[in-house]
């Protein structure tokens, strides 16, 4: 029996005749797209060096790392000196304080998740953290703003209600959602003949997890960790409005301080593009770049490591 | 063997998965409208044999293929538009699949593909495929039932639906047995013995007694070698290798 | 080990020790403890969402919506921003959507393992991780200034679609790769090519994954306030009280009001402005997001039920 033909002449047998030609172009096209993420990044490296321009020569880079004095407009009275000492610090601290809540916070509901809850509770508090995910940061800032610093005037005793501690709060809610679910991954990732293996040797759900899953998890779980410090270090407009923006090394938890993010944030908007001012905002988003970018290639070595270990 | 060009020749194929070598210069060929068996143990390389034919081995990266597969003496290489190609040759494999449409347009996939929507057309090709697998009485009412929903024999008599929804010239299948239950295979062996008078068929089988039944010639490959070929009951009664006695009789493999 | 005390009782092999009763006590803690730690997160969230609520109940109303905003946010509605998130993140959707499904399209069926293929990947996992305020810069260097769009709605929806670009390619990456290979082999020997396989097959058994993506785009494009800061966001843009240019009143060329920097605005101490008004714009936003978000969570669920194979 002759193989079926579609009607002769019919723009369907055409189309489909085209249909087996037009496999290469279309591979062409979708081979394209594939370039979009490699260009994007390329281009954010591109247009932050273009936007630093010639101050990445002028600037004094030994000032730039090691003074707290950041007084970009030159006044007449000092010429403009970039010390970004103190921002650096904020940045750190407000990060690694906001680690201290969300770590343990974190990773007991990632442990919770994984290894204890049923699926119905597993299910609902899954979706509890998928809604404190997708808080906008804007909106976290209002809260530090407008809630938490009347409470910390109350009750912490504190002159100004934003400060490192208030950022450090609203930081450490916004970040318990990505280091649930990279524990969580990192928890998932161990084989399951692991946890039977120890059930048969008569251990019980805890010890599984302490004496099983955190070794061979342990370079998920640092990955978590580290990655969820890179998110604090780049988080912008929470901490602009929660930490009070205030230039200088913090001494207790209730001081204003400013980190390298709001400082664009805040000053972009007036420094005239072009200008010295201006370039330096660049060259502190260039740096920005270089840290979250250095934490998360660290993160993936880590990670790699312990894929290579199994 | 006729004096003929063959319908199927394989001329000292070789394939290589990088430096592992699957198949060493394999060359024999099928006659038009018979059946070949090809037999031997796991991984000699019977699968890789089939994917060379309808070029599917292209999928696999490392892969490279040496000598000659003919189809009525053109080199399948050779052909332009693979496509095509593949649509003359209908391939069954182990695992039963069903895609996850209607049992209806499961069968009309292929020709859909080719351009064909009239419904009355691909009416008739969906009824007389299900019949040739003996799938229509079990479906006929059900044509829009799920195709992942069947049982396991239900979904490789499916899978046969489709590979003969375009009229192939060589109907190719690998271990269909394997997967499903001893009165399917019965039944499909029945469809293939009719389906041999309009098409060539290449059965890969770790069966031995089913590629008696089945087939005209057997071939027997053993670690990536053709160890010997010929008619079938040359081979089960008087092989020329001592080797494919032994394998002929269960006694490895 | 503890030996048993001596009793009349015959021997049960079966029997906890009193070690053993210690380890179970210290696993029921243990699930307790993290219960609690989980639940101590969602406590505070549940009560901030509804403090919130509370506080943005006296000025929430039809007209809130849909009036303007007067005196830089103390009276009238919050329309402009609303009407411009909405124009904001529907051009970043149709920019990103189609390059973001393409490169996951490309990573799943048709890359192989090269460097190349790993390059890309280490692209993406970088380019997700590029802090917002550095995506702002970016902007502000390449669309605002390099390609001469000024401060616009278009620079502002392009920042947008490079920060989101990740997102979309991480979902329809997996949706894809949750259709089984099986199927694609079983179309490719019907002589079906590639694109055929991924359009009549793939495609259509991963929308909801690829639907998921998109969702997330939106709430995260329509919550983001820095990139659009320093790329066309305007804290007042005079709008026309006429019908049809209040539904688009913002050209790709013009900037615009969006709520995230509205929000922005407000928190900056705008005079005389009431905490009821406050705490409304901040409301309507979280608000949209949340329900965006849950619109996600519904896809994923009601599609996970309708699942084919």
């Amino acid at each position: 029996m002759a193989s079926p033909r579609p009607s002769s002449g019919s723009w369907r047998a055409s189309l489909s005749r085209l249909g087996d030609r037009a496999e290469t172009p279309i591979q062409a096209v979708i081979y394209m797209f594939g370039w979009s993420s490699i260009i994007c990044v390329i281009a954010i490296f591109v247009f932050l060096f273009l936007g630093a321009g010639p101050m990445l020569f002028k600037l004094n880079w030994v000032e730039f790392f090691t003074s707290t004095n950041w007084h970009p407009k030159d006044d007449g009275a000092a010429p403009a000196s970039y010390g970004v000492l103190a921002m650096v610090i904020g940045n750190l601290a407000v990060a690694s304080l906001a680690m201290c809540l969300a770590i343990p916070a974190g990773l007991a509901a990632a442990v919770y998740i994984s290894e204890f809850a049923g699926s119905k509770s597993r299910e609902w508090l899954k979706i509890a953290i998928e809604t404190l995910a997708a808080i906008p940061s804007i909106v976290w800032g209002f809260i530090g703003v407008t809630i938490i610093s009347p409470l910390l005037i109350k009750y912490a005793g504190a002159s100004m209600g934003q400060n490192l501690l208030n950022g450090a709060i609203i930081l450490g809610l916004m970040s318990v959602p990505l280091v649930v679910s990279l524990a969580e991954d990192a928890l998932r990732a161990v084989p399951d003949s692991y946890r039977e293996a120890a059930l048969a040797l008569g251990a019980n759900r805890w010890e599984i997890v302490y004496r099983v899953l955190f070794p061979a998890a342990k370079n998920g779980l640092l990955a978590a960790c580290m990655l969820g410090v890179g998110r604090a270090i780049g988080e912008t407009m929470a901490v602009l409005l929660a930490t009070g923006n205030k230039n200088q090394i913090p001494t207790s938890l209730i001081d204003p301080i400013s980190t390298l993010t709001a400082t664009i944030a805040s000053e972009m908007g007036d420094a005239v593009q072009g200008q010295p001012h201006a370039q330096v905002l660049f060259i502190i988003g260039l740096l920005l770049l270089v840290i979250t970018c250095s934490i998360n290639i660290i993160a993936s070595i880590v990670i790699r490591g312990s894929k290579e270990n199994r | 063997m006729k004096a003929s060009t063959p319908h199927l020749e394989f001329r000292d194929v070789s394939v290589h998965y990088g430096s592992h070598k699957a198949l060493d210069a394999i060359s024999m060929h099928a006659a038009r409208h018979s059946v070949l068996g090809i037999v031997g143990p796991a991984n000699s390389g019977k699968t890789t044999l089939l994917k060379t034919i309808n070029r599917t081995l292209e999928f696999i990266d490392i892969s490279r293929r040496d000598g000659g597969v003919l189809i009525d003496g053109k080199e399948v290489g050779a052909i332009k538009n693979v496509y095509a190609l593949r649509r003359r040759i209908g391939m069954v494999f182990p695992l039963p699949v069903g895609l996850p449409m209607s049992v209806y347009e499961n069968v009309a996939y292929a020709p859909r593909r080719m351009g064909i929507h009239d419904k009355e057309q691909l009416d008739g090709i969906v009824e007389r495929c299900l019949r040739d697998s003996v799938l229509w009485d079990e479906v006929k009412d059900r044509l829009d039932l799920l195709g992942t929903r069947l049982s396991g024999g239900q979904q490789q008599r499916l899978t046969l639906a489709r590979a003969l929804s375009l009229s192939p010239e060589i109907l190719c299948l690998d271990e269909f047995s394997i997967a499903i239950d001893p009165v399917t295979t019965m039944k499909i062996e029945e469809v293939l013995t009719r389906l041999k008078q309009r098409m060539t068929i290449i059965l890969v089988t770790n069966l031995t007694q089913q590629a008696r039944r089945m087939a005209d010639h057997i071939a027997f490959i053993n670690a990536s070698q053709l160890v010997e070929w010929g008619e079938t009951e040359t081979l089960f009664s008087r092989p020329q290798k001592e080797i494919t006695g032994r394998y002929l009789n269960g006694d490895f493999g | 080990m503890n030996t048993p005390a001596v009793t009349n009782q015959p021997h049960n092999p079966f029997a906890s020790t009193d070690f053993e009763h210690v380890k179970e006590r210290r696993a029921a803690t243990a699930k307790w403890v993290t219960l609690a730690l989980s639940v101590l997160l969602v406590i505070p969230m549940v009560w901030i969402i509804s403090l919130m609520a509370i506080k943005a109940a006296p000025v929430l109303s039809w007209d809130y919506l849909t009036q303007d905003v007067s005196r830089m946010g103390a009276a009238g509605g919050i329309w402009g921003p609303l009407i411009g998130t909405f124009w904001l993140t529907l051009v970043c959707l149709l920019l990103v959507a189609p390059i973001g499904i393409g490169a996951g399209i490309y990573l799943n069926e048709y890359a192989k393992d090269t460097a190349f293929t790993r390059a890309i990947l280490i692209a993406v996992t970088s380019l997700a991780g590029v802090p917002s305020i550095v995506h702002a810069l970016f902007g502000l260097g390449a669309f605002v200034g390099a390609m001469r769009l000024g401060l616009s709605l278009a620079s502002a929806a392009l920042t947008l679609a490079v920060m989101t670009l990740p997102i979309i390619i991480a979902s329809t990456r997996e949706a894809l790769a949750s259709v089984p290979r099986n199927f694609r082999e079983a179309c490719w020997n019907l002589g079906a090519s590639k694109w055929q396989t991924i359009r009549t097959i793939v495609l259509p058994n991963a929308i909801s994954g690829i639907l998921t993506g998109v969702i997330l785009v939106v709430a995260r494009a329509a919550g983001e306030t820095a990139p659009i800061m320093l790329t066309g966001a305007a804290a007042y843009f005079k709008l026309s009280p006429h019908f049809p240019e209040r539904l688009a009143p913002y050209a790709l060329g013009d900037q615009f009001m969006a709520m995230s920097y509205h929000l922005n605005l407000i928190c900056r101490d705008v005079p005389n402005m009431s905490e009821a008004m406050k705490f409304g714009s901040a409301f309507v936003l979280l608000l949209l997001i949340l329900l965006i978000n849950s619109v996600s969570i519904a896809v994923r669920v009601t599609l996970r039920r309708r699942k084919r194979w």
